[in-house]
Protein backbone atom coordinates (compact mmCIF):
# COMPACT_ATOMS: atom_id res chain seq x y z
CA UNK A 1 0.00 0.00 0.00
CA UNK A 2 2.62 2.36 0.97
CA UNK A 3 4.66 1.34 -2.46
CA UNK A 4 1.65 3.14 -4.39
CA UNK A 5 0.39 5.68 -1.92
CA UNK A 6 3.27 7.43 -1.60
CA UNK A 7 4.38 8.15 -5.12
CA UNK A 8 1.16 9.29 -5.74
CA UNK A 9 1.00 11.99 -2.85
CA UNK A 10 4.36 13.45 -4.09
CA UNK A 11 2.94 13.35 -7.77
CA UNK A 12 -0.68 14.87 -6.62
CA UNK A 13 0.76 17.32 -4.42
CA UNK A 14 3.35 18.38 -7.27
CA UNK A 15 0.64 18.64 -9.76
CA UNK A 16 -1.34 20.65 -6.97
CA UNK A 17 1.30 23.62 -6.59
CA UNK A 18 1.81 22.92 -10.40
CA UNK A 19 -2.41 24.01 -10.98
CA UNK A 20 -1.98 26.79 -8.34
CA UNK A 21 1.18 28.35 -9.65
CA UNK A 22 -0.29 27.86 -13.25
CA UNK A 23 -3.88 29.32 -12.68
CA UNK A 24 -2.70 32.20 -10.72
CA UNK A 25 -0.27 33.84 -12.93
CA UNK A 26 2.56 33.43 -10.54
CA UNK A 27 4.69 30.63 -12.78
CA UNK A 28 4.33 33.14 -15.77
CA UNK A 29 5.36 35.89 -13.71
CA UNK A 30 8.14 34.16 -13.14
CA UNK A 31 9.17 33.30 -15.89
CA UNK A 32 8.49 36.50 -17.24
CA UNK A 33 5.84 35.85 -19.90
CA UNK A 34 3.37 37.73 -20.77
CA UNK A 35 -0.41 36.85 -18.92
CA UNK A 36 -2.43 36.41 -22.52
CA UNK A 37 0.11 34.24 -23.56
CA UNK A 38 0.42 32.44 -19.90
CA UNK A 39 -2.35 30.13 -20.76
CA UNK A 40 -0.25 28.94 -24.40
CA UNK A 41 2.85 28.45 -23.02
CA UNK A 42 2.41 27.32 -19.16
CA UNK A 43 -0.64 24.74 -19.37
CA UNK A 44 -2.34 24.00 -15.77
CA UNK A 45 -2.44 19.96 -15.47
CA UNK A 46 -5.96 20.79 -15.82
CA UNK A 47 -5.74 21.91 -19.11
CA UNK A 48 -3.04 19.09 -20.17
CA UNK A 49 -5.75 16.70 -18.50
CA UNK A 50 -8.29 18.20 -20.96
CA UNK A 51 -6.21 18.08 -24.32
CA UNK A 52 -5.25 14.48 -22.83
CA UNK A 53 -9.60 14.00 -23.62
CA UNK A 54 -10.08 16.08 -25.96
CA UNK A 55 -7.18 14.83 -28.48
CA UNK A 56 -7.42 11.50 -27.72
CA UNK A 57 -7.85 10.50 -31.23
CA UNK A 58 -4.61 11.81 -32.11
CA UNK A 59 -2.75 10.32 -29.27
CA UNK A 60 -4.08 6.97 -29.50
CA UNK A 61 -3.20 6.36 -33.54
CA UNK A 62 -0.08 8.53 -32.74
CA UNK A 63 0.94 6.75 -29.58
CA UNK A 64 0.08 3.20 -31.36
CA UNK A 65 3.36 3.77 -33.47
CA UNK A 66 5.63 5.00 -31.37
CA UNK A 67 4.68 2.16 -28.69
CA UNK A 68 5.28 -0.23 -31.60
CA UNK A 69 8.31 1.19 -32.37
CA UNK A 70 9.41 1.37 -28.74
CA UNK A 71 8.55 -2.76 -28.25
CA UNK A 72 10.55 -3.06 -31.69
CA UNK A 73 13.15 -1.03 -30.29
CA UNK A 74 14.02 -2.75 -26.79
CA UNK A 75 13.52 -6.21 -27.95
CA UNK A 76 16.44 -5.59 -30.47
CA UNK A 77 18.44 -3.47 -27.82
CA UNK A 78 17.70 -6.04 -25.59
CA UNK A 79 19.04 -8.99 -27.78
CA UNK A 80 22.08 -7.17 -29.83
CA UNK A 81 23.20 -5.79 -25.98
CA UNK A 82 22.81 -9.25 -24.69
CA UNK A 83 24.68 -10.68 -27.39
CA UNK A 84 27.30 -8.40 -27.50
CA UNK A 85 28.06 -9.26 -23.04
CA UNK A 86 28.25 -12.83 -24.16
CA UNK A 87 30.48 -12.43 -27.23
CA UNK A 88 33.23 -9.87 -25.58
CA UNK A 89 32.77 -11.90 -22.05
CA UNK A 90 33.86 -15.16 -24.18
CA UNK A 91 36.73 -13.07 -26.03
CA UNK A 92 39.04 -11.24 -24.00
CA UNK A 93 40.20 -10.16 -28.06
CA UNK A 94 36.79 -8.94 -28.58
CA UNK A 95 36.08 -7.46 -25.47
CA UNK A 96 39.41 -5.05 -25.67
CA UNK A 97 38.97 -4.24 -29.43
CA UNK A 98 35.14 -3.14 -29.08
CA UNK A 99 34.67 -1.60 -25.72
CA UNK A 100 36.16 1.55 -25.68
CA UNK A 101 34.26 1.40 -29.50
CA UNK A 102 30.81 0.99 -27.41
CA UNK A 103 31.64 3.31 -24.90
CA UNK A 104 32.74 5.50 -27.73
CA UNK A 105 29.02 5.46 -28.93
CA UNK A 106 27.45 7.06 -26.10
CA UNK A 107 29.05 10.19 -27.16
CA UNK A 108 27.53 10.24 -30.64
CA UNK A 109 25.23 13.31 -30.08
CA UNK A 110 21.92 12.28 -31.33
CA UNK A 111 21.00 15.60 -32.83
CA UNK A 112 23.79 15.20 -35.43
CA UNK A 113 23.48 11.72 -36.28
CA UNK A 114 19.83 11.24 -36.78
CA UNK A 115 19.66 13.40 -40.37
CA UNK A 116 22.74 11.17 -41.50
CA UNK A 117 20.53 8.18 -40.43
CA UNK A 118 17.58 9.63 -42.40
CA UNK A 119 20.15 9.51 -45.46
CA UNK A 120 21.36 5.85 -44.82
CA UNK A 121 18.38 4.37 -43.73
CA UNK A 122 15.61 5.98 -45.59
CA UNK A 123 12.51 8.10 -43.97
CA UNK A 124 10.15 5.47 -41.81
CA UNK A 125 10.88 3.43 -39.29
CA UNK A 126 14.50 3.13 -39.43
CA UNK A 127 16.18 5.62 -38.43
CA UNK A 128 13.65 5.58 -35.03
CA UNK A 129 14.87 2.09 -34.57
CA UNK A 130 18.32 2.95 -34.98
CA UNK A 131 18.21 5.56 -32.49
CA UNK A 132 16.85 3.60 -30.08
CA UNK A 133 19.11 0.84 -30.26
CA UNK A 134 21.94 3.07 -30.32
CA UNK A 135 20.65 4.77 -26.65
CA UNK A 136 19.48 1.20 -25.07
CA UNK A 137 22.00 -1.50 -25.72
CA UNK A 138 24.66 0.45 -23.83
CA UNK A 139 23.34 0.21 -20.64
CA UNK A 140 21.74 -3.95 -21.24
CA UNK A 141 25.84 -4.98 -22.65
CA UNK A 142 27.55 -3.22 -20.17
CA UNK A 143 25.31 -4.61 -17.17
CA UNK A 144 24.85 -7.89 -18.56
CA UNK A 145 29.57 -8.06 -18.99
CA UNK A 146 29.58 -7.28 -15.38
CA UNK A 147 27.05 -9.52 -14.20
CA UNK A 148 28.45 -12.38 -16.73
CA UNK A 149 32.68 -10.85 -15.12
CA UNK A 150 31.61 -10.79 -11.64
CA UNK A 151 30.44 -14.55 -11.58
CA UNK A 152 32.41 -16.16 -7.91
CA UNK A 153 35.58 -17.81 -10.07
CA UNK A 154 35.20 -20.40 -6.71
CA UNK A 155 31.50 -22.07 -8.41
CA UNK A 156 33.74 -21.66 -12.09
CA UNK A 157 36.09 -23.96 -10.12
CA UNK A 158 33.64 -26.36 -8.57
CA UNK A 159 31.82 -26.51 -12.14
CA UNK A 160 34.94 -27.77 -13.57
CA UNK A 161 35.08 -30.54 -11.15
CA UNK A 162 32.00 -30.88 -12.20
CA UNK A 163 32.57 -32.23 -15.70
CA UNK A 164 31.92 -28.80 -16.98
CA UNK A 165 33.39 -27.77 -20.15
CA UNK A 166 33.10 -24.19 -21.72
CA UNK A 167 29.83 -24.08 -22.80
CA UNK A 168 28.52 -25.63 -19.87
CA UNK A 169 29.57 -23.36 -17.57
CA UNK A 170 28.16 -20.78 -19.66
CA UNK A 171 25.13 -22.35 -19.46
CA UNK A 172 24.33 -23.33 -15.77
CA UNK A 173 26.36 -20.32 -14.39
CA UNK A 174 27.34 -17.57 -16.19
CA UNK A 175 24.50 -16.66 -17.56
CA UNK A 176 22.06 -17.07 -15.26
CA UNK A 177 24.14 -15.65 -12.48
CA UNK A 178 23.87 -12.61 -14.69
CA UNK A 179 20.16 -12.44 -15.60
CA UNK A 180 19.33 -9.82 -12.69
CA UNK A 181 21.87 -7.57 -13.99
CA UNK A 182 20.94 -7.86 -17.21
CA UNK A 183 17.18 -7.14 -15.92
CA UNK A 184 18.96 -4.02 -14.44
CA UNK A 185 20.24 -2.78 -17.45
CA UNK A 186 17.10 -3.52 -19.33
CA UNK A 187 15.39 -1.40 -16.92
CA UNK A 188 17.65 1.56 -17.35
CA UNK A 189 17.21 0.89 -21.27
CA UNK A 190 13.39 1.11 -21.44
CA UNK A 191 13.42 4.12 -19.22
CA UNK A 192 15.37 6.08 -22.25
CA UNK A 193 13.80 4.49 -25.27
CA UNK A 194 11.03 6.56 -24.99
CA UNK A 195 13.53 9.96 -26.26
CA UNK A 196 14.86 7.77 -28.35
CA UNK A 197 11.68 7.31 -30.08
CA UNK A 198 10.97 10.92 -30.31
CA UNK A 199 14.11 12.02 -31.32
CA UNK A 200 13.73 9.53 -34.01
CA UNK A 201 10.55 10.67 -34.90
CA UNK A 202 11.55 14.22 -34.93
CA UNK A 203 13.43 13.84 -37.63
CA UNK A 204 12.35 10.62 -39.54
CA UNK A 205 8.73 10.20 -39.22
CA UNK A 206 5.09 11.57 -40.35
CA UNK A 207 3.28 9.67 -37.73
CA UNK A 208 3.64 9.16 -34.12
CA UNK A 209 4.12 10.82 -30.62
CA UNK A 210 7.25 12.95 -31.53
CA UNK A 211 5.70 13.92 -34.79
CA UNK A 212 2.65 15.35 -32.59
CA UNK A 213 5.35 16.87 -30.20
CA UNK A 214 6.94 18.58 -32.58
CA UNK A 215 3.82 20.26 -34.95
CA UNK A 216 2.19 21.50 -31.84
CA UNK A 217 4.90 22.68 -30.41
CA UNK A 218 5.15 24.67 -33.82
CA UNK A 219 1.36 25.60 -33.23
CA UNK A 220 1.77 26.71 -29.33
CA UNK A 221 -0.55 23.88 -28.26
CA UNK A 222 1.72 23.29 -24.75
CA UNK A 223 -1.17 21.72 -22.96
CA UNK A 224 -0.69 18.81 -26.32
CA UNK A 225 2.72 18.55 -25.69
CA UNK A 226 2.49 17.72 -22.51
CA UNK A 227 -0.25 15.44 -23.03
CA UNK A 228 1.94 13.43 -25.88
CA UNK A 229 4.71 13.38 -22.88
CA UNK A 230 2.18 12.19 -20.69
CA UNK A 231 1.57 9.22 -22.80
CA UNK A 232 5.31 8.62 -23.22
CA UNK A 233 5.46 8.26 -19.60
CA UNK A 234 3.13 5.98 -19.51
CA UNK A 235 4.40 3.96 -21.85
CA UNK A 236 8.37 3.84 -20.47
CA UNK A 237 6.68 3.33 -16.91
CA UNK A 238 4.47 0.47 -18.15
CA UNK A 239 7.79 -1.12 -20.08
CA UNK A 240 9.33 -0.96 -16.65
CA UNK A 241 6.62 -2.24 -14.76
CA UNK A 242 6.53 -5.52 -17.00
CA UNK A 243 10.54 -5.54 -16.98
CA UNK A 244 10.15 -5.55 -13.05
CA UNK A 245 7.39 -8.61 -13.31
CA UNK A 246 9.57 -10.43 -15.54
CA UNK A 247 12.78 -10.10 -13.46
CA UNK A 248 10.57 -11.08 -10.42
CA UNK A 249 9.65 -14.37 -12.42
CA UNK A 250 12.68 -15.34 -14.36
CA UNK A 251 15.47 -13.97 -11.88
CA UNK A 252 14.53 -13.81 -8.32
CA UNK A 253 17.67 -14.44 -6.57
CA UNK A 254 19.06 -11.07 -7.82
CA UNK A 255 22.51 -10.59 -6.87
CA UNK A 256 22.90 -13.15 -4.48
CA UNK A 257 24.70 -15.70 -6.22
CA UNK A 258 26.00 -19.09 -5.65
CA UNK B 1 35.58 -47.12 -7.56
CA UNK B 2 37.89 -47.55 -4.46
CA UNK B 3 40.93 -48.27 -6.66
CA UNK B 4 42.35 -44.64 -6.73
CA UNK B 5 45.47 -43.49 -4.70
CA UNK B 6 47.06 -40.19 -4.56
CA UNK B 7 50.73 -39.64 -4.65
CA UNK B 8 52.40 -36.39 -3.69
CA UNK B 9 56.38 -36.22 -3.47
CA UNK B 10 58.32 -33.32 -2.60
CA UNK B 11 55.80 -31.02 -3.09
CA UNK B 12 56.53 -27.09 -2.90
CA UNK B 13 53.81 -23.90 -3.76
CA UNK B 14 53.45 -20.88 -3.57
CA UNK B 15 52.36 -17.29 -4.80
CA UNK B 16 54.54 -14.66 -5.99
CA UNK B 17 57.26 -14.32 -3.02
CA UNK B 18 55.03 -16.55 -0.66
CA UNK B 19 55.80 -19.72 0.01
CA UNK B 20 53.02 -21.89 1.23
CA UNK B 21 53.87 -25.54 0.47
CA UNK B 22 57.36 -26.76 1.26
CA UNK B 23 58.49 -30.32 0.66
CA UNK B 24 55.26 -31.79 1.07
CA UNK B 25 55.08 -35.82 0.75
CA UNK B 26 51.56 -37.97 1.15
CA UNK B 27 50.33 -41.06 0.05
CA UNK B 28 46.61 -41.89 -0.07
CA UNK B 29 45.74 -45.49 -0.71
CA UNK B 30 42.91 -46.67 -2.04
CA UNK B 31 39.65 -46.19 -0.19
CA UNK B 32 41.68 -44.99 2.29
CA UNK B 33 40.18 -41.52 4.33
CA UNK B 34 43.06 -39.02 5.18
CA UNK B 35 41.93 -36.00 7.08
CA UNK B 36 44.53 -32.50 6.99
CA UNK B 37 44.52 -30.21 10.00
CA UNK B 38 46.85 -27.29 9.87
CA UNK B 39 46.01 -23.49 11.37
CA UNK B 40 44.70 -21.01 9.18
CA UNK B 41 46.26 -20.51 5.87
CA UNK B 42 48.64 -22.85 5.85
CA UNK B 43 47.47 -24.27 2.12
CA UNK B 44 44.98 -26.66 2.68
CA UNK B 45 42.41 -25.86 0.30
CA UNK B 46 45.49 -25.16 -2.14
CA UNK B 47 47.05 -29.11 -1.28
CA UNK B 48 43.27 -30.08 -2.42
CA UNK B 49 43.10 -27.92 -5.82
CA UNK B 50 47.14 -29.22 -6.77
CA UNK B 51 45.93 -32.29 -5.61
CA UNK B 52 42.50 -32.04 -8.15
CA UNK B 53 44.27 -29.92 -10.66
CA UNK B 54 42.99 -26.90 -10.75
CA UNK B 55 46.48 -25.48 -10.06
CA UNK B 56 49.85 -26.80 -10.90
CA UNK B 57 52.55 -27.19 -8.35
CA UNK B 58 55.65 -25.11 -8.67
CA UNK B 59 57.63 -28.00 -7.80
CA UNK B 60 56.95 -31.61 -7.18
CA UNK B 61 54.25 -34.31 -8.38
CA UNK B 62 50.98 -34.92 -7.85
CA UNK B 63 49.31 -38.10 -9.08
CA UNK B 64 46.15 -39.19 -9.25
CA UNK B 65 45.15 -42.91 -9.94
CA UNK B 66 47.95 -43.07 -11.53
CA UNK B 67 47.66 -40.17 -13.83
CA UNK B 68 50.23 -37.17 -13.51
CA UNK B 69 48.23 -34.40 -15.99
CA UNK B 70 46.03 -31.97 -14.85
CA UNK B 71 43.13 -33.12 -16.75
CA UNK B 72 44.03 -36.71 -15.72
CA UNK B 73 43.67 -35.58 -12.01
CA UNK B 74 40.46 -33.38 -12.49
CA UNK B 75 39.07 -36.65 -14.31
CA UNK B 76 39.79 -38.54 -10.76
CA UNK B 77 39.13 -36.32 -8.36
CA UNK B 78 35.65 -34.88 -7.20
CA UNK B 79 35.94 -31.43 -4.49
CA UNK B 80 34.01 -30.13 -2.48
CA UNK B 81 34.62 -26.48 -1.60
CA UNK B 82 34.16 -24.95 1.65
CA UNK B 83 30.95 -22.96 0.68
CA UNK B 84 28.26 -24.95 -0.20
CA UNK B 85 28.20 -22.88 -3.63
CA UNK B 86 24.69 -24.01 -4.35
CA UNK B 87 23.39 -22.73 -7.63
CA UNK B 88 20.32 -20.60 -6.31
CA UNK B 89 18.31 -20.94 -9.63
CA UNK B 90 18.43 -24.31 -9.18
CA UNK B 91 16.18 -26.94 -6.85
CA UNK B 92 17.98 -29.17 -4.68
CA UNK B 93 18.20 -32.26 -6.94
CA UNK B 94 19.48 -29.90 -9.59
CA UNK B 95 22.16 -28.67 -8.22
CA UNK B 96 23.14 -32.24 -6.99
CA UNK B 97 23.22 -33.65 -10.57
CA UNK B 98 25.04 -31.08 -12.27
CA UNK B 99 27.92 -33.44 -13.15
CA UNK B 100 25.74 -35.56 -15.49
CA UNK B 101 23.98 -32.57 -17.02
CA UNK B 102 27.70 -31.34 -17.41
CA UNK B 103 28.61 -34.73 -19.35
CA UNK B 104 25.39 -34.44 -21.56
CA UNK B 105 22.41 -36.17 -19.74
CA UNK B 106 18.94 -34.50 -19.83
CA UNK B 107 17.59 -33.27 -16.93
CA UNK B 108 15.29 -36.71 -16.51
CA UNK B 109 18.23 -38.61 -16.67
CA UNK B 110 20.00 -36.51 -14.81
CA UNK B 111 17.30 -36.83 -11.50
CA UNK B 112 17.10 -40.31 -12.13
CA UNK B 113 20.43 -41.07 -11.67
CA UNK B 114 20.40 -38.68 -8.19
CA UNK B 115 16.97 -39.88 -6.72
CA UNK B 116 18.27 -43.01 -5.26
CA UNK B 117 21.10 -40.91 -3.62
CA UNK B 118 18.54 -38.56 -2.02
CA UNK B 119 16.22 -41.32 -0.78
CA UNK B 120 19.20 -43.08 0.91
CA UNK B 121 20.70 -40.13 2.55
CA UNK B 122 16.97 -38.76 3.81
CA UNK B 123 16.91 -36.42 1.72
CA UNK B 124 13.86 -37.13 -0.45
CA UNK B 125 11.52 -34.69 0.70
CA UNK B 126 13.91 -31.82 0.24
CA UNK B 127 14.74 -32.44 -3.65
CA UNK B 128 12.42 -29.88 -5.25
CA UNK B 129 13.53 -27.37 -2.69
CA UNK B 130 15.61 -24.14 -3.34
CA UNK B 131 18.68 -24.31 -1.63
CA UNK B 132 17.30 -20.67 -0.17
CA UNK B 133 14.74 -23.22 1.84
CA UNK B 134 17.21 -25.46 3.13
CA UNK B 135 19.01 -25.06 6.28
CA UNK B 136 23.12 -24.90 6.28
CA UNK B 137 22.95 -28.75 7.29
CA UNK B 138 20.93 -30.20 4.80
CA UNK B 139 22.54 -27.43 1.75
CA UNK B 140 25.61 -29.56 3.22
CA UNK B 141 24.31 -33.03 2.11
CA UNK B 142 22.94 -31.52 -0.84
CA UNK B 143 26.42 -30.33 -2.06
CA UNK B 144 28.30 -33.85 -0.61
CA UNK B 145 25.67 -34.99 -3.02
CA UNK B 146 26.96 -33.03 -5.93
CA UNK B 147 29.97 -34.40 -5.05
CA UNK B 148 29.47 -38.09 -5.13
CA UNK B 149 27.57 -38.04 -8.26
CA UNK B 150 30.28 -36.04 -10.02
CA UNK B 151 31.04 -40.18 -9.79
CA UNK B 152 35.04 -39.70 -9.32
CA UNK B 153 36.90 -42.09 -7.26
CA UNK B 154 38.95 -39.67 -5.02
CA UNK B 155 36.73 -37.03 -2.65
CA UNK B 156 38.67 -34.17 -1.41
CA UNK B 157 36.34 -32.24 0.89
CA UNK B 158 37.63 -28.76 1.97
CA UNK B 159 36.13 -27.55 5.73
CA UNK B 160 33.31 -28.74 4.12
CA UNK B 161 30.93 -28.61 7.99
CA UNK B 162 33.12 -24.99 8.96
CA UNK B 163 30.17 -22.89 8.18
CA UNK B 164 27.83 -24.77 10.73
CA UNK B 165 27.09 -24.53 14.27
CA UNK B 166 28.30 -27.32 16.61
CA UNK B 167 25.16 -29.53 17.19
CA UNK B 168 24.79 -29.56 13.39
CA UNK B 169 28.82 -29.91 12.77
CA UNK B 170 28.21 -33.49 15.21
CA UNK B 171 25.12 -34.26 13.32
CA UNK B 172 26.65 -33.80 9.73
CA UNK B 173 29.91 -35.60 10.96
CA UNK B 174 27.93 -38.51 11.86
CA UNK B 175 25.81 -38.98 8.82
CA UNK B 176 29.30 -38.11 6.47
CA UNK B 177 30.66 -40.83 8.87
CA UNK B 178 27.61 -43.23 7.70
CA UNK B 179 28.02 -42.23 3.87
CA UNK B 180 31.43 -43.04 4.25
CA UNK B 181 31.12 -46.74 4.86
CA UNK B 182 27.91 -47.10 2.42
CA UNK B 183 30.09 -45.31 -0.57
CA UNK B 184 33.65 -45.94 0.22
CA UNK B 185 36.30 -43.90 -1.56
CA UNK B 186 39.28 -42.63 -1.22
CA UNK B 187 38.88 -39.17 0.55
CA UNK B 188 40.82 -36.67 1.67
CA UNK B 189 39.28 -34.26 4.54
CA UNK B 190 40.57 -30.84 5.07
CA UNK B 191 39.53 -29.18 8.40
CA UNK B 192 40.72 -27.14 11.26
CA UNK B 193 38.73 -29.51 13.47
CA UNK B 194 40.88 -32.43 15.27
CA UNK B 195 38.09 -33.97 16.67
CA UNK B 196 36.38 -34.13 13.83
CA UNK B 197 39.35 -35.37 11.44
CA UNK B 198 40.31 -38.06 14.54
CA UNK B 199 36.32 -39.45 14.16
CA UNK B 200 36.16 -39.60 10.36
CA UNK B 201 39.46 -40.69 9.46
CA UNK B 202 41.77 -43.62 8.70
CA UNK B 203 44.84 -41.60 9.33
CA UNK B 204 45.29 -37.93 10.57
CA UNK B 205 48.21 -35.78 9.30
CA UNK B 206 49.03 -32.73 11.11
CA UNK B 207 50.24 -29.47 9.05
CA UNK B 208 52.80 -26.56 10.07
CA UNK B 209 52.58 -23.42 9.98
CA UNK B 210 53.90 -21.65 6.26
CA UNK B 211 55.51 -23.27 4.60
CA UNK B 212 53.20 -26.57 5.19
CA UNK B 213 55.01 -29.50 6.03
CA UNK B 214 53.49 -32.80 7.90
CA UNK B 215 54.68 -32.47 11.58
CA UNK B 216 52.92 -35.35 13.08
CA UNK B 217 50.61 -38.35 11.74
CA UNK B 218 47.70 -40.23 13.62
CA UNK B 219 45.67 -43.51 13.18
CA UNK B 220 42.52 -43.12 15.14
CA UNK B 221 41.42 -46.93 16.43
CA UNK B 222 38.11 -46.41 15.17
CA UNK B 223 37.17 -44.36 12.76
CA UNK B 224 33.91 -43.44 11.52
CA UNK B 225 32.05 -45.42 14.83
CA UNK B 226 28.33 -45.16 14.46
CA UNK B 227 28.36 -44.12 17.81
CA UNK B 228 29.91 -40.54 17.76
CA UNK B 229 29.23 -39.19 21.16
CA UNK B 230 30.69 -42.63 22.34
CA UNK B 231 33.45 -42.32 20.49
CA UNK B 232 34.36 -38.62 21.40
CA UNK B 233 34.43 -39.23 24.76
CA UNK B 234 36.39 -42.18 24.72
CA UNK B 235 39.93 -41.99 26.80
CA UNK B 236 41.89 -43.25 24.10
CA UNK B 237 40.38 -40.67 21.95
CA UNK B 238 40.96 -38.03 24.04
CA UNK B 239 44.60 -39.22 23.96
CA UNK B 240 44.91 -38.69 20.17
CA UNK B 241 43.31 -35.35 20.21
CA UNK B 242 45.86 -34.04 22.96
CA UNK B 243 48.57 -35.50 20.83
CA UNK B 244 47.05 -33.60 17.61
CA UNK B 245 46.75 -30.58 19.57
CA UNK B 246 50.16 -30.67 20.75
CA UNK B 247 51.58 -30.92 17.35
CA UNK B 248 49.44 -28.55 16.09
CA UNK B 249 50.69 -26.09 18.62
CA UNK B 250 54.31 -26.85 17.82
CA UNK B 251 54.09 -26.77 13.97
CA UNK B 252 52.15 -23.17 14.47
CA UNK B 253 55.09 -21.82 15.85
Amino acid sequence: MRRVLLPALVVLALLGAWELLARTGWLAGLLDINEAASDLLVPAPTQVAEALWNDRDLLVDNGWVTLKELLAGVALSLALGAAFAVAMHLSETLRRAFYPLLVASQTIPIVAIAPVLVIWLGFGIGPTLAVIVLICFFPVTVSTLDGLRSVDQAAIRMMRTLDAGRAAILRRLELPAALPRFFSGAKVAVAVAAIGAVFGEYVSANEGLGVVIKQAQAQLLTARVFAAVVVLSAFALGLFGLLSLLERRFAWWGSAGP
Amino acid sequence: MTSATIEISDLGHGFGPLEVIGELGLVVEAGEVVGLVGPSGCGKSTLLELTCGLQEPRRGRVRVAGGAAAEERLASCAFMPQRDLLLPWLAAIDNASLAPRNRGASRREARAEARPLFERFGLADFAAARPNELSGGMRQRVAFLRTLLAGKPVLLLDEPFAALDAITRAEMQEWLAGALRTEARTCVLVTHDVEEALYLCDRVVVLSARPAGAVAELSPESPRAADRDATVTDAEFATQRERALEALHEGSR
